[in-house]
């Protein structure tokens, strides 16, 4: 008799071992952030919660995460559907700078990013003869945002175009709908699911930025100091400013990715 | 008309005409180049070369550097795939070709609702696309393309997905809107019922090329092992008929 292939159950050694490393992860995940969650008491986070730093960084984050993510779609959405779409001499190289900031170490973004917009930068030079200038500026923490987090929504959002088939806007060009009405109409709602999952992972990035904007933009109070920021310094003097404001940021990522995983699975199938 | 077009594996090069009111049926094997035919008619694929000419109007001319876009070409096609819009309802899906022509939203509503009655939709009109079955979709895409009241209507396989007595009755109406619209009509099909019940002339093609063309007894004379079966239904060399 040939060997069982298909079998219901699994051995018994792989379900234990899947137990065992699955409940590793687990612990090993979740005992740092419960380790933040025990450290201060309901009472002190709302306390926390009006200090001015804390405020302030809360306000700012929020602020310039919403304003690069927006500024990220805009810009985004066309270049990813001419890169899904349409052939283009160098659209590989195009295509690969758009994801070099995935693998960029934040710190050299920002180092590239203060050459390029900084008073003696290759930009930022022309823009100072103007009186113009853009480091160490609430500018510079969306610019320096938008740097390491449009990756994460063009390549969502090019993934979602390359996964739409065509025979849609043929079917709409051949009942008279120009382009443009199309990719409004037709096109994005049917991949309206991967660009707000694209949107949403870039914000989430934009929120956690540290390396790039604290070398660009610096470490100012009310200006340029976002929630890691503020976490960084208050470490060194007010440890419940720095829990309260970790505490937040969990939260705002775990709801984001929440958010993404339940609302909108199966969303575009609907 | 008459086009030429390199596809992945052969150059697709057709000539013929088909007349007002008339029929075409094209028939052939799988890759043939019967649906790539289709959409160089319908402008989805620009052809390298020939003319297309509905009546008087050029729509492509490579000669004079004619092209006119698909979505000026005024052409009912369905997809085999029926390319129903899965976001919006059987209603909407019929409504869109009119609302892009801004034709007044009482007369989209006269318009839709008389097809939607003629292909049995009528009271699936709020449903989405994505909820549909086959036929359904089926039913829904050959009514958005009728109700633009097309100057040519290129079908693929138009009602494959209908049940037989749906198809029969889906035939007999395709065949009237034909004659009575008196536009030319390409149909491409598998089934020979269709080709009977629809076509007044039919074209055979085989890698890019209408080998034949002629009216069915023409072409059902010929010898060819894939014409035996779709006349015949079994292989050429088992038949006993």
């Amino acid at each position: 008799m040939g060997r069982r292939y298909f079998q219901g159950k699994n051995p018994l050694f792989l379900t234990i071992g899947a137990g065992v490393l699955i409940t590793l992860l687990v612990i090993f995940i979740i005992t740092p952030i419960l380790g933040l969650f025990f450290r201060i008491s309901f009472e002190q986070f709302l306390a926390s919660l009006s200090d001015p730093v804390v405020w302030n960084a809360l306000v700012l984050s929020l602020v310039t995460a919403s304003i690069s993510t927006l500024v990220i779609i805009l810009v985004g959405t066309p270049v990813a559907w001419v890169n899904a779409r349409h052939h283009y001499p160098g659209r590989e190289i195009v295509d690969t700078l758009i994801d070099l900031p995935l693998v960029l170490p934040p710190t050299v973004a920002g180092l590239a990013l203060l050459l390029a917009f900084g008073r003696m930068g290759l930009i930022g030079s022309f823009f100072y003869d103007y009186g113009i200038s853009i480091a160490f500026t609430t500018l510079a923490v969306i610019i320096a945002q938008i740097f390491v987090s449009i990756p994460f929504y063009i390549r969502q959002a090019r993934a979602s175009f390359e996964q739409l088939d065509t025979m849609y806007e043929h079917a709409a060009k051949s009942l008279g709908s120009p382009s443009v009405p199309t990719f409004f109409t037709i096109i994005l709602p049917l991949v309206k699911a991967g660009l707000i999952g694209g949107a949403i992972m870039s914000f989430a990035r934009a929120l956690g930025e540290f390396g790039a904007t604290i070398m660009f933009a610096g470490n100012f109070q009310g200006r340029t100091q976002t929630m890691p920021l503020a976490i960084y310094t208050a470490m060194q003097g007010d440890l419940t400013a720095a829990i309260t404001l970790s505490v937040i940021l969990i939260i705002i990522s775990f709801l984001i990715i929440a958010f993404v995983k339940f609302k909108l699975r199966g969303y575009g199938e609907r | 008309m008459a086009v030429r077009r390199d596809l992945r594996e052969y150059l697709l090069e057709a000539e013929f005409t088909v007349r007002q009111g008339e029929i075409m049926v094209l028939i052939g094997e799988n890759g043939s180049g019967k649906s790539s035919l289709l959409h160089l008619i319908a402008g989805l694929l620009p052809p390298g070369a020939g003319h297309i000419r509905i009546g008087e109007q050029v729509l492509y001319d490579s000669m004079n550097g004619i092209h006119v876009p698909a979505e000026y070409r005024e052409i009912g096609l369905v997809f085999q795939n029926h390319a129903v819009f899965p976001h919006l309802t059987v209603f909407e899906n019929v409504a869109f070709g009119l609302r892009r022509r801004k034709v007044p939203e009482p007369e989209i509503r006269e318009r839709v609702g008389e097809l939607l009655a003629r292909v049995s939709l009528e009271n699936l009109s709020g449903v989405r696309g994505d909820q549909l079955s086959g036929g359904e979709r089926q039913r829904t895409a050959l009514a958005r393309a009728l109700v633009i009241s097309p100057t040519l209507l290129l079908l693929d396989e138009p009602v494959s997905a209908l049940d037989a007595a749906a198809q029969e009755r889906m035939r007999s109406y395709l065949h009237t809107y034909v004659k009575t619209s008196n536009i030319p009509c390409i149909v491409v099909t598998h089934s020979f019922r269709d080709a009977a019940s629809l076509g007044d002339q039919m074209g055979v093609m085989e890698r890019g090329r209408i080998i034949q063309n002629g009216d069915l007894e023409e072409i059902r004379g010929n010898g060819s092992h894939f014409l035996h079966q779709f006349f015949c239904g079994c292989r050429k060399d088992s038949c006993h008929l």
